[in-house]
């Protein structure tokens, strides 16, 4: 079973997440037991069949970058599961995604991205809203893993505001003159 | 100029200790070559033609004397004793070593410098007018409010993965000196009728292989949105621009694409929300910034120093470099001093360890400690008494930083092309010698008159060629070095993209290329006009029919 970072400590996952392969009809796919996160096109096309297991917090929903997460603003107080998929940690939709799901639409449930996510893009991710980072497979040990969870805390006062404190630099702290 | 507090200098501060473990563990073999591109990019560090290269940033281009000294200080402990001053009012280093870069940033961070955002996909050091404060025709000081786009754009955590790179320029002044047509945000500083300080907002400009003058998106953004009002277009960006294919990822692309119209009805579907938000700038926040840069204590003088024009009637060469390298200033008896990195035969913007701790020591005799870059690749003295000014230009003299070509033909821009950049495709640092070396006479410099002659070694343009009234650009042909030739581009508030005027040439023909324009243009001019007014005025035509016949003759003869 991999390893997630959740509020920033390691947990084991509990979840498996769905990608449609080549030639695969999201109407149709067979789904695994357990705990499921399905592409948004499964959602789509199954809504009603799959609704119960979203409320009851056993399936989730993951967004590509080229999903908008408007399609997502109906049911975003019965899903309590997104994931945001990185396929290259230099794909930076994602961001914007994550944080029109949190400030915009108002998502409160589980964020998570995945994919291609590394450490050194940790401080970034949980400034946008993702609460649970899932590092790449088989990228980090477990110590490596717990080094990286120093990368979360890079900065300690950035300047602008973004889904984790809302408030920019000079909002937040009386700047006073420097000497 | 702005002092870092507690709050920014904690911010370098664990930038450098970031970028530090980042690069132990590339060293280590944990970070892969392809993940640790993005996070050296993103600290300036290129891996380059024969060595790395570090670009440091120089927020809208402004320095004082103990960076100068500290600038120095590095080109002589971990450099070849020089640096290279670019396009965008940064610096760069050509010869650093990859592990002694964060100690490089360490030691930067002392004196309040990094090299956050100097490369890389991501919101770039923003620049602005070199002449900020001092210049007649200033509206508003556009330096505050590039110290507020700087923090703002600074690890922003939305935009550190954009389709592509993202420069933003602020101008304050009547005539535009920030180049703000060719850059993918362009702030123009505005009062409304009722007298409210604003932004229009041009967007979807840039050079490179596909140059673009910006469009106006917004007439009028009041300045406590302006925060917001970037963030809708850096959203819209982030999300919809180009990311299967990197030459055609810049926002240029997407605005024309789109259309202007449509591109901003999706920038006002998300600013609608971002407005009022927390972004929203306050009264506090931009008197707490302004307030680093107000006046320094001028002198109550008269309007023209008495022994100033004395020594400009006495010293022909004084009055000479007066004339390109002083300017005027809005406080009585006071000039601004360009010191120019264009003396012939040395590469367009670099500058030595000395002359670094001679610039520092002027700028502190002279000009309040403090310098500016400027995007033509000199420094600026901006604040210099007129009674200073010929001690000031004795001592510059000695330090070769006195060339008297400021705006004429051998004040080029030139990127550093192929004898560093890995990216080029021809040498840029040679053809601009050449060509001084060809113009050497300075009275004839003068009768030529103001011209800016802009090279690049490749299409990414750092060398601005598209906006030179004379371009040079470097392509290869089967493996060779070649140079296409574009007139008619110009900077500023007429701002233009260059024509090319026929097949490229070899390296060896471009001082014969220019003596051919400057031949047609000298012949052709209406008294008072300038190269690029004759070019507007005549078209491209009789310039390259010249250029080509004397082209062919020159075949002849050697046949």
């Amino acid at each position: 079973m991999s390893e997630i970072i959740k509020n920033g400590a390691i947990h084991a996952d509990e979840w498996t997440l769905v990608r449609l392969a080549e030639g695969e009809d999201a109407a149709t796919v067979e789904l695994p037991a357990g705990r499921v996160i399905v592409p948004l096109a499964v959602w789509l096309a199954r809504r009603d069949a799959l609704l119960a297991q979203a409320e009851a917090g056993v399936l989730g929903v993951w967004l590509a970058g080229t999903d908008n997460p408007a399609a997502l603003a109906d049911d975003l107080l019965r899903l309590q599961l997104i994931a945001v998929d990185f396929p290259k940690f230099a794909d930076g939709r994602g961001y914007s995604i994550a944080t029109l799901l949190r400030a915009r639409h108002g998502y409160a449930g589980e964020l998570r991205a995945v994919g291609d996510v590394l450490r050194d893009q940790f401080f970034f991710l949980t400034r946008c809203g993702f609460d649970v980072l899932v590092p790449k497979a088989d990228k980090y040990t477990r110590t490596q893993l717990e080094t990286a969870l120093t990368s979360l805390k890079d900065f300690s006062e950035p300047y602008q505001g973004a889904v984790d404190r809302a408030e920019p630099l000079f909002r937040r702290q009386s700047r006073k003159e420097a000497a | 100029m702005y002092q870092y507090d507690e709050y920014d200098q904690r911010i370098v501060d664990e930038r450098v200790a970031q970028f530090r473990d980042q690069t132990l563990r590339y060293l280590a073999g944990e970070l892969s070559e392809d993940e640790f591109r993005p996070l050296r990019l993103q600290n300036g560090l290129y891996i380059q033609r024969y060595a790395p290269m570090l670009r440091v940033a120089i927020p809208y281009g402004n320095l004082r004397a103990d960076q100068v000294r500290m600038l120095g200080h590095i080109a002589r402990t971990y450099d070849r004793d020089y640096a290279h001053f670019t396009t965008r009012q940064n610096l760069q280093y050509n010869w650093p070593r990859v592990e002694d870069v964060p100690e490089i940033l360490a030691q930067l961070a002392t004196v309040q410098m990094h090299a956050i955002q100097t490369s890389g996909n991501c919101i770039r050091n923003v620049t602005s007018d070199p002449f900020a404060g001092v210049a007649g025709d200033e509206i508003i000081d556009p330096r505050p409010w590039g110290e507020i786009v700087r923090q703002w754009s600074t690890f922003h955590p939305e935009f550190a993965y954009l389709p592509r790179k993202f420069k933003i320029a602020v101008n304050g002044a009547t005539e535009d000196r920030a180049v703000i047509q060719v850059h993918d945000i362009g702030l123009d500083l505005k009062r409304d009728a009722a007298g409210n300080i604003g932004f229009r907002v041009l967007v979807g400009g840039g050079l490179g292989r596909t140059p673009i003058i910006g469009e106006e998106i917004a007439a009028f953004v009041p300045w406590q949105d302006i925060l917001s009002y970037c963030e809708a277009i850096l959203r819209v960006y982030n999300l919809h621009g180009r990311r299967d294919n990197i030459y055609k990822a810049r926002i240029k692309i997407l605005v024309k694409a789109l259309g202007i119209d449509a591109f901003r009805t999706q920038v006002e579907a998300e600013f609608v929300h971002l407005k009022g938000g927390p972004a929203t700038l306050t009264q506090a926040e931009v008197d707490r910034v302004a307030r680093h840069f107000v006046d320094p204590a001028y002198e109550t003088l008269p309007a023209t120093d008495a022994g100033y024009s004395a020594q400009l009637a006495a010293s022909k060469g004084f009055a000479a470099w007066a004339k390109r390298n002083v300017r005027g200033h809005k406080q009585p008896g006071y000039a601004s001093v360009v010191l120019s990195l264009k003396k012939s035969g040395i590469a367009p913007g670099d500058i030595t360890a000395d002359q670094f701790d001679r610039v520092a020591g002027l700028a502190e005799r002279y000009s309040f400690g403090e310098v500016r870059v400027t995007h033509e690749q000199n420094l600026v003295l901006a604040d210099v008494r007129q009674s200073d000014l010929f001690a000031l230009w004795e001592a510059a003299r000695e330090a070769g930083l006195a060339t008297p070509n400021i705006g004429l033909l051998t004040d080029i821009i030139a990127c550093p092309g192929g004898d560093f950049c890995a990216l080029a495709n021809a040498k840029s640092i040679p053809i601009a010698n050449a060509i001084q070396a060809r113009f050497d006479d300075l009275d004839y410099l003068h009768d030529i008159g103001e011209i800016e002659i802009n090279i690049s070694g490749c299409m990414n343009a750092c060398g601005h060629h598209h906006v030179g009234h004379i371009g040079v650009l470097g392509v290869d042909k089967n493996g060779a070095e070649f140079y296409q030739v574009t007139i008619g581009g110009d900077q500023g508030n007429d701002t233009a993209i260059g024509k090319v005027i026929g097949p490229s040439f070899a390296a060896a023909e471009m001082p014969d290329v220019v003596s051919s324009l400057i031949n047609t243009y000298t012949e052709i001019r209406h008294p008072d006009e300038r190269f690029i007014d004759t070019v507007r005025r005549v078209g491209v035509e009789p310039f390259k029919t010249r250029v080509y016949a004397e082209r062919e003759q020159r075949k002849q003869a050697h046949v």
